[in-house]
C-alpha cells in the first residue's frame, strides 16, 4: 500500500466520524430539551458537518479519482463508511446524545492535538482549525456527564444506562491496522496507544466525578472501520442522502 | 490598472453576512490579495470550520469585484494559519459594541471545567455584573449573556485563540 492511498482512507475514516456524528446531532435542531441546549447542539453539529466537509474534500483530492467532499457524503453505500459505530448510534435522550459525544469528543480532542503536529501540511491544517471548537465541544459534553451523573435519581439512573449501553463501543475507537501502521512510521498519524491511555485515564476521572460506573463486561463490539456497520447506519443514510438520489446532481 | 491596495479597499464595502455591521476586513478573513496577469485572487479564511457564512463571502467578493471593474477573480480558501478573534480589528471592536454584540475578551483556558464564566461587561450599558446565559449562541461565534443591572440580552462574540 501507498502512502497516499493510506492516507485517504484515513482521512475517511476521521472524516465519516464528523459526517455521521453531525448528522446524528442535527437531528436535535427543534427538538433541544431546553431552547440553550438546542442551540449548542444546533452549533456542535454545524462544527462537525464543516470538519467533515474539510476531511472530506481533502480525502478526494489524495483519492485523485474526481470525487470531492459532497461526492464521498452523498454518493457512496452503507459498506464504504469507515465511521466508529459509537457515532452512528442512535440519539436518545438527551443524556445518551451527551454520553455518546463526551466519550467521543475526549478521543477526537487528544488526536487532534497529536494531529496537529503532523508532518502531512493539510491534515496538519484541518487539525489546528478543528481542535479548537472539540475543546469547546469537549468542556460541554464532560460538565453535562458530570450534572446528570450527579444530578437526580433520574438523571443518574438514565445516563448509567447509557454508558451500559455504549461502552462496548468504545474499544473500537483505539482500531489500528496496516493503514494505520505505514502512516505512523511516516510521522504522519500519532500512536493509537499512547492515545487509549490518555483516554482512559481522562474519562475515568470524569466518571469518577459523575458517580458513574464504567460496566464490567468486557465484550465489545468493533466493524464500523472496515465498514460493517449496525442497522442503524442504513436508516441515517436514507435521510442524509434523500436528496442526491432522488434528484441526482441537484444543486441547492 | 487597478492595484491590489485598490482591490483592499474594495473589499471594504463587503460586509459579514451575519453581522453586517463588521466588514470582512474587519473580521480577519481576508488573508492575502494578488493581482497576476489580470487574474485577481482573494485568500479567505474561515472564522469557524462550518461557518455557513463563507460561500456567501466568497459570491459577495465576486459581484463586488465585478462591479468594480475587475472581470478575473478567483477567490481561494485557505486554513493554516487558523483564524483567532485577535485578526479583528480594533475598528471593528468598536463596531460590534456599537451594534450590541460583545467583543472578544482576553479569557482564561476553556479546558477548565465549570470555571467561571467569562466576565463580558454589557454593551448597553457597560455593567460588569453579567451572567452567561448559554455557552453558545446565534451563530458559531457568539455565546449568549444577559445584564444583571439593566436585564439586556445580548450576544458575545466568544474569543477563539
Amino acid at each position: 500500500m501507498e502512502t497516499k492511498e493510506a492516507l485517504f482512507e484515513y482521512v475517511l475514516r476521521i472524516g465519516d466520524d464528523s459526517l455521521i456524528l453531525g448528522h446524528r446531532v442535527s437531528e436535535w435542531c427543534g427538538h433541544g430539551p431546553i431552547l440553550e441546549e438546542d442551540i449548542a447542539l444546533t452549533n456542535i453539529a454545524l462544527d462537525l458537518i464543516g470538519q467533515a466537509t474539510n476531511l472530506l474534500d481533502y480525502a478526494g483530492q489524495l483519492e485523485g479519482k474526481g470525487r470531492d467532499g459532497d461526492a464521498l457524503a452523498f454518493l457512496r453505500y452503507d459498506r464504504e463508511y469507515k465511521n466508529l459505530l459509537l457515532v452512528e448510534q442512535t440519539n436518545g435522550d438527551f443524556g445518551k446524545t451527551i454520553l455518546r459525544q463526551f466519550l467521543f469528543d475526549a478521543y477526537r480532542t487528544l488526536l487532534l492535538t497529536r494531529l496537529s503536529k503532523s508532518t502531512d501540511e493539510q491534515l496538519s491544517a484541518i487539525a489546528v482549525k478543528s481542535l479548537k471548537e472539540t475543546k469547546y465541544h469537549l468542556k460541554h459534553s464532560s460538565e453535562w456527564v458530570i450534572r446528570l451523573g450527579d444530578g437526580t435519581e433520574d438523571s443518574h439512573s438514565r445516563i448509567q444506562s447509557s454508558l451500559d449501553a455504549l461502552w462496548k463501543y468504545t474499544d473500537e475507537i483505539f482500531f489500528a491496522n496496516e493503514v494505520d501502521a505505514l502512516l505512523e512510521k511516516e510521522g504522519i498519524i500519532p500512536s493509537m496507544e499512547g492515545i487509549k491511555n490518555e483516554w482512559t485515564f481522562f474519562v475515568s476521572d470524569i466518571f469518577a466525578e459523575a458517580g458513574l460506573v464504567i460496566p464490567t463486561n468486557n465484550w465489545k463490539q468493533e466493524g464500523g472501520r472496515t465498514g460493517r456497520h449496525t442497522e442503524h447506519l442504513g436508516y441515517l443514510l436514507a435521510e442524509l442522502q434523500y436528496m442526491q438520489r432522488a434528484y441526482p446532481d441537484m444543486k441547492w | 490598472m487597478v492595484s491590489e491596495q485598490d482591490i483592499w479597499k474594495y473589499l471594504e464595502e463587503v460586509s459579514d453576512p451575519e453581522i453586517p455591521v463588521l466588514t470582512i476586513g474587519d473580521l480577519g478573513v481576508i488573508r492575502t490579495i494578488s493581482l497576476e496577469n489580470e487574474l485577481c485572487t482573494v485568500v479567505i479564511t474561515p472564522t469557524y470550520s462550518g461557518c455557513p457564512a463563507m460561500k456567501v463571502i466568497e459570491e459577495d467578493i465576486i459581484s463586488k469585484l465585478h462591479e468594480k471593474g475587475v472581470p478575473n477573480v478567483k477567490v481561494e480558501l485557505t486554513l493554516s494559519p487558523a483564524w483567532t478573534t485577535d485578526w479583528i480589528t480594533e475598528n471593528g471592536r468598536a463596531k460590534l459594541l456599537e451594534y450590541g454584540i460583545a467583543p472578544p475578551e482576553d479569557e482564561v483556558d476553556k479546558s477548565v471545567l465549570f470555571a467561571a464564566p467569562t466576565v463580558v461587561p454589557c454593551p448597553k450599558c457597560g455593567s460588569r455584573n453579567t451572567r452567561m446565559i448559554s455557552q453558545f449562541g446565534s451563530t458559531a461565534c457568539k455565546a449568549h449573556y444577559q445584564c444583571n443591572d439593566c436585564l439586556e440580552p445580548y450576544d458575545y462574540f466568544k474569543c477563539l485563540k
